[in-house]
């Protein structure tokens, strides 16, 4: 073993990072800024505008003869090409790459079309027609859950297709033998961290070779890859995905893009030429992914002193319209360490799968942890409060002891080491929340709304890819066979002058992986870090296969980082032997520093490191008896205590366990509801830290995004299915001015289940910070039920009860009101300079209607009083073509008139209705309306703040062409002939 | 404002990082596209193409811009300068860049460059900022690694830094 276990020169030191100098640059080549063959075409994809409804006919014979276009493909294509991916439960929930008779949520893939550019792609998507017939739609995850709920799978027969019941120790006792119970329910949001890199892929299937070849940042690789290949009827090596070193940000997200490689693929196969995708932030809001959104039944049993006896949960955990693989993880991936920080023996748990018309969920950072701590905090907070407590009393009394260690939880956690006792009243004294009390005493004093919160969190990390496994029964997993394990591997070669590179599995998206092999090879071989290439592009026809491949579950300080110190070890004791038998001593003796290599107790006596990795390569030879020639190797790291699930389901969920203690201040503004963060202190205990500066980027970074989640995030959804989160001034991320910076403070009790100490840190806020945040908005209200994030609206309506109503004489209500959507309402009048008899003329004639309605291609007549037209539209940048069906009713001639109708395309649909009233006035006619619009689909997501502007535009539009048409002219021909006039230099 | 029609090419000349640049483009081409995809830039990134993310922020005659909110002729007679700008003589990364690295002020670095364009314009007229006016500024720009702070840490170290220099040098 080499002498530098532990800290290196290089490792364990904050090392400023390889990778910044190319992405200062701004020279580093993400997937999008790859190179791409000529004659790669570009593809759209026209998506679903409602939550779900048949798909009735799709009518593609327009896109074609456009200019440009090369394909265009529909579930069609796909379930001719492709076979159904494989999912985790055996339900009759068949997916596919682009949808099948039914969509099921907005945004869902419908059709694609391949073009020579992006922009003709996009704009033939208005050439497809499909008409749907809509169904009802689920949207609460609750709702979905009730017996007579719209079925999102009928052939599943319920929207619940799995529930598992769990229960450790002896919770019937527990509970019967509490003080109090106590009991909270949790609504967790749906949210996303949202790289700001949205999916990109290019798909070139060689046909000879019979071999899809594809491009992308999918951060797999290995993920759900045999899902793909299998979808794609291929073998494993004939799906080649090859992911670039850079990665704009990926926190899960971009294992969820499977779906588009897959369609990419049949693109490039159909088209014969290499297909590139780039998703744009609108797609990748609606349809790409969310963590899926919980509903949690917790209660606690309890005695009077605060201590748990018992615990029961039931969770709802929402995965929107499809389980798309691995979902679902989110509910099973921490479910050996569902007692948290806590020494609690007994317990039940319900675990339900539900689904519901929204997009499907996936990975996303945390994965599953911001839910459970949800609860389970704020669960804490609430015994205390019940029982009259200081709440971090209540949590030291439950902590497993001092010493326990390596504790087993009883769901199977096996946490290796940690004093959580010690953390704790080292954040407290060096994080100063003795002044921080008093600050809020004297805030209170002074009749300001101030709170104090807590969280502690285990943060599991290198999860044990046998834990979705624990959705089985025992007798289904022994029927499959046991899955447990986690392999990593990292190659080091060296070539004959000596220069090292080092190739790893854990694809990293801006962790800075490739620094710290860098200090870790360094560390073992004598050279700087700056003389190791790290190349961390992976590809799946040439790397070594392990599904647990890539950035996942914070594994690399525990995994890769440990193979790449097994691969650099076996090329150090490679060179010490060939080094030592020209230096005539044994192995044992060799030391490698400053480029050299010596034996220890003669450094003078040194042979240049280039030299002897020289040897090996040139000089077969000169090598100790039975050394293969060469410097390439690799190593594997496989821990064992990553068993599969017991037959008691208890599983040891991870390798290592870290600890997170924070405590917050925040301040709550009475007149706005707005929450200001005073204070935010956190407390990690990750092990040994292979790189400060890292890490403690790793949590500011888990911390602003915990802020986002407590405070802004959350994709939301009308009663209807509509989508309301669709550009990034409806979803809200933090900015600077959010996201305060908060006190980080370490220590160190390594994991003696790794070579290097470390364990995982890049999680821990995730789900520290929004619980924390929570419970000090609890503190300062007094509230229960909080339900994130916490918008000024909604903590407003906690400090100040619910909004008055409007005064009497403001709200009017000319129309009834219609259900679901953004709903729009207006009114107003116009002087039309004409008999009421002209207007009404204009108005019940299908040819002046034409030319009155904005954007109006054709107008039928296909009724009495009943029209079908083809118009344009558009909010803010986005246009699209429509279909509408007008009809005319409650006619009076010419007084009144009732317009009511629906428009129908790629933007969404609107439906609403309009009261028109004639009266004569000065020789013309005031005509007076009031409407009323509910949009839906892209239209509502995008356009919220713009949806009353584009609507009155329309409006004004309208009545200036009818004033236009009732004085004889269409209101083009009377611009046209305005326009000649004014070049001619006449009239206005 | 010259006439364009929706079709057909326009001719647009101007200068790109002080190096002329003579092109044509469809009038409808977003000014983040040309780069990217026509000039092959890779100091622009596209986040969300509807000017929140700031990924894609140039300087447009000095003044920050969004260059996903530009159509391309909008640049013809104009100056536009990416990070490649910011470059010292010798190539090298500048002050404003190599506090970034040591302060760890990026992780995946795809919203960097256009906060560097940003930063790098507010400094020239803001030599002294607050740690509250760098937020400000910042507030700008997403960033969805970072959580900001080695961002902010790395643009008040550099104006310290300069205004130090500034102030050695007189």
């Amino acid at each position: 073993m080499s002498a530098h276990a532990g800290a290196g020169k290089y490792l364990g030191r904050p090392m400023e990072r390889v990778e910044d100098a190319t992405l200062l640059a701004g020279r580093a080549l993400f997937c999008d800024d790859q190179p791409t063959r000529p004659g790669t075409m570009h593809a759209a994809i026209l998506r679903s505008p409602h939550p779900h409804a048949k798909i009735l006919a799709i009518d593609t014979q327009a896109v074609l003869k456009r200019k440009g276009v090369k394909a265009v493909l529909t579930g069609k294509d796909i379930q001719a090409e492709t076979d159904p991916f494989l999912i985790v439960l055996r339900k009759p929930m068949d997916q596919w790459a682009l949808a099948v008779d039914r969509v099921r949520f907005v945004g869902e893939a419908v059709a694609v079309v391949v073009a020579e550019d992006r922009y003709i792609a996009e704009d033939a998507l208005d050439d497809i027609l499909v008409s749907y017939e809509p169904l009802p739609a689920v949207i609460g995850t609750m709702d979905a859950t009730k017996p007579d709920a719209p079925l999102v799978h009928p052939l599943v027969g319920s929207n619940i297709p799995s529930t598992r019941h769990f229960t450790y120790g002896d919770p019937d006792k527990a509970f019967a033998e509490a003080d109090k119970i106590v009991e909270l329910t949790i609504d967790y949001p749906r949210n996303s961290q949202t790289p700001l890199e949205g999916y990109v892929v290019v798909a070139d299937y060689r046909p000879d070779e019979k071999v899809f070849d594809v491009l992308s940042n999918f951060q797999g690789p290995f993920t759900v890859h045999p899902v793909m290949s299998k979808a794609l009827r291929c073998k494993g090596p004939q799906l080649r995905l090859r992911s670039p070193a850079y990665s704009g940000g990926g926190f899960g997200t971009k294992q969820a893009m499977f779906p588009y490689i897959v369609l990419m693929c049949v693109a490039s196969k159909k088209l014969g030429a290499p297909v590139k995708w780039v998703e744009d932030r609108w797609e990748h809001l609606t349809a790409a992914i969310a963590a899926p959104n919980r509903v949690i039944k917790a209660q606690a049993a309890v005695k009077k002193d605060g201590l748990v006896l018992g615990l029961r949960y039931e969770q709802f955990d929402d995965y929107g319209a499809y389980l798309r693989p691995p979902m679902p993880g989110p509910l099973y991936r921490q479910h050996g360490i569902m007692t948290g920080a806590y020494d609690v023996k007994n317990m039940t748990i319900t675990n339900h799968v539900v689904m519901t018309n929204k997009t499907p969920s996936g990975m996303v950072r945390g994965f599953g942890g911001p839910q459970i701590y949800y609860s389970l905090e704020r669960l804490m907070q609430r015994v205390a409060v019940e029982l009259g407590l200081d709440p971090l009393d209540v949590m030291r009394r439950n902590l497993v002891p001092r010493g326990s260690f390596p504790y087993r939880a009883a769901a199977g956690a096996l946490i290796e080491s940690g004093d959580f006792q010690t953390a704790i009243a080292n954040a407290a004294e060096e994080g100063g929340l003795a002044d921080l009390k008093r600050r809020r005493d004297e805030a209170r004093k002074q009749g300001r709304l101030y709170g104090i919160g807590y969280a502690a969190v285990v943060e599991p990390a290198q999860s044990n890819m046998g834990y979705l496994s624990t959705i089985n029964t025992v007798e289904e997993r022994h029927k499959a066979g046991p899955k447990g394990g986690n392999v990593a591997y990292t190659t080091v070669s060296v070539d004959a002058l000596g220069g090292v590179s080092v190739t790893a599995d854990s694809l990293p998206q801006g962790q800075g992986h490739a620094t710290i092999l860098a200090q870790i090879v360094a560390d073992e071989l004598g050279l700087h870090p700056h003389e190791i290439t790290c190349n961390m592009e992976r590809d799946t026809q040439r790397d070594p296969w392990s599904i647990a491949t890539g950035n996942y579950s914070s594994r690399f300080s525990s995994s890769t980082a440990v193979s790449g110190q097994i691969a650099a070890r076996k090329i150090r004791d490679k060179l010490a032997r060939i080094a030592a038998q020209n230096l005539n001593v044994t192995p044992d003796k060799i030391e490698f520093a400053n480029g050299k290599i010596f034996a220890r107790d003669n450094p003078d006596d040194s042979i240049r490191f280039s030299r002897v990795a020289g040897t090996a390569h040139w000089s077969p030879s000169e090598l100790p008896d039975g050394m293969p020639p060469g410097l390439s190797e690799i190593g594997v790291w496989s821990p064992p205590e990553l068993e599969p699930p017991n037959d008691a389901d208890q599983i040891n969920t991870s390798l290592t366990y870290g600890f997170v203690f924070d405590f917050c201040g925040v301040e709550i503004d009475r007149d706005t509801g707005q929450v200001k963060i005073d204070k935010y202190v956190t407390m990690h205990d990750s092990g040994k830290l292979l790189n400060p500066l890292l890490a403690d980027g790793q949590v500011y970074g888990a911390f602003g995004w915990g802020v986002g989640c407590a405070l802004h995030e959350e994709f939301a959804y009308d009663k209807d299915g509509s989508f309301l989160s669709g550009t990034f001034a409806d979803y809200l991320c933090p900015t600077a001015c959010e996201v305060p910076e908060p006190i980080i403070l370490h220590m160190e009790s390594p994991s003696p289940l790794t070579p290097l100490g470390a364990k995982g840190i890049g999680e821990g806020n995730c789900m520290s910070t929004p619980v924390c945040l929570a419970n000090a908005v609890a503190d300062a209200t007094g509230a229960k039920d909080l339900r994130l994030p916490l918008s000024p609206s909604k903590v407003a309506a906690l400090i100040q009860g619910d909004e008055p109503p409007p005064p009497a004489g403001q709200a009017k209500a000319a129309l009834p009101p219609m259900a679901g959507g953004r709903g729009l309402v207006g009114e107003g009048s116009t002087l039309v300079p004409a008999a009421p008899e002209a207007v009404w003329q204009t108005l019940i004639d299908p040819k002046s209607l034409a030319k009155v309605i904005p954007g109006c291609h054709s107008l039928d007549l296909v009724g009495p009083n009943r029209y079908r037209a083809v118009v344009s539209l558009g909010v803010g940048a986005v246009r699209g073509r429509f279909e509408a069906s007008v009809a005319l009713s409650d006619l009076e001639p010419p007084k009144s008139a009732l317009l009511s109708g629906d428009l129908l395309g790629p933007l969404g649909t609107a439906a609403g209705q309009g009261k028109v009233t004639l009266v004569p006035e000065g020789g013309g006619t005031r005509v007076s309306y009031a409407y009323q619009v509910v949009v839906t689909g892209k239209a509502a997501s995008i356009g919220g703040r713009l949806l009353d502007g584009a609507t009155r535009l329309v409006v004004n539009q309208f009545f200036k062409r009818l004033v236009a048409q009732t004085q004889g002219g269409a209101p083009g021909g009377a611009l046209f002939w305005d326009g000649i006039k004014r070049m001619l230099g006449i009239g206005s | 404002m010259p006439e364009l029609k929706t079709i057909g090419r326009k001719s647009i000349s101007f200068v790109l990082n002080g190096k002329p640049v003579v092109a044509e483009v469809e009038p409808r081409m977003l000014l983040s596209d040309f780069l990217r995809q026509e000039l092959g830039r890779t100091d622009i990134h596209v986040g969300c193409e509807h000017g929140v993310c700031g990924a894609c922020t140039i300087r447009f005659d000095g003044r920050p811009a969004r260059s996903c909110l530009m159509f391309a002729v909008q640049a013809d007679g104009h100056r536009v300068d990416t990070v490649e700008s910011l470059a010292t003589q010798e190539g090298a990364l500048n002050d404003l860049q190599r506090a970034f690295r040591t302060h760890h002020g990026l992780q995946c670095g795809y919203c960097t460059p256009g906060i560097l364009m940003s930063a790098e314009a507010y400094l020239e007229g803001h030599p002294d900022p607050s740690e509250a006016e760098v937020r400000e500024m910042l507030s700008g720009h997403l960033c969805r690694c970072t959580g900001y702070v080695g961002m902010v840490r790395a643009i008040l170290a550099t104006a310290k830094a300069r205004k130090d220099g500034k102030a050695a040098a007189e």
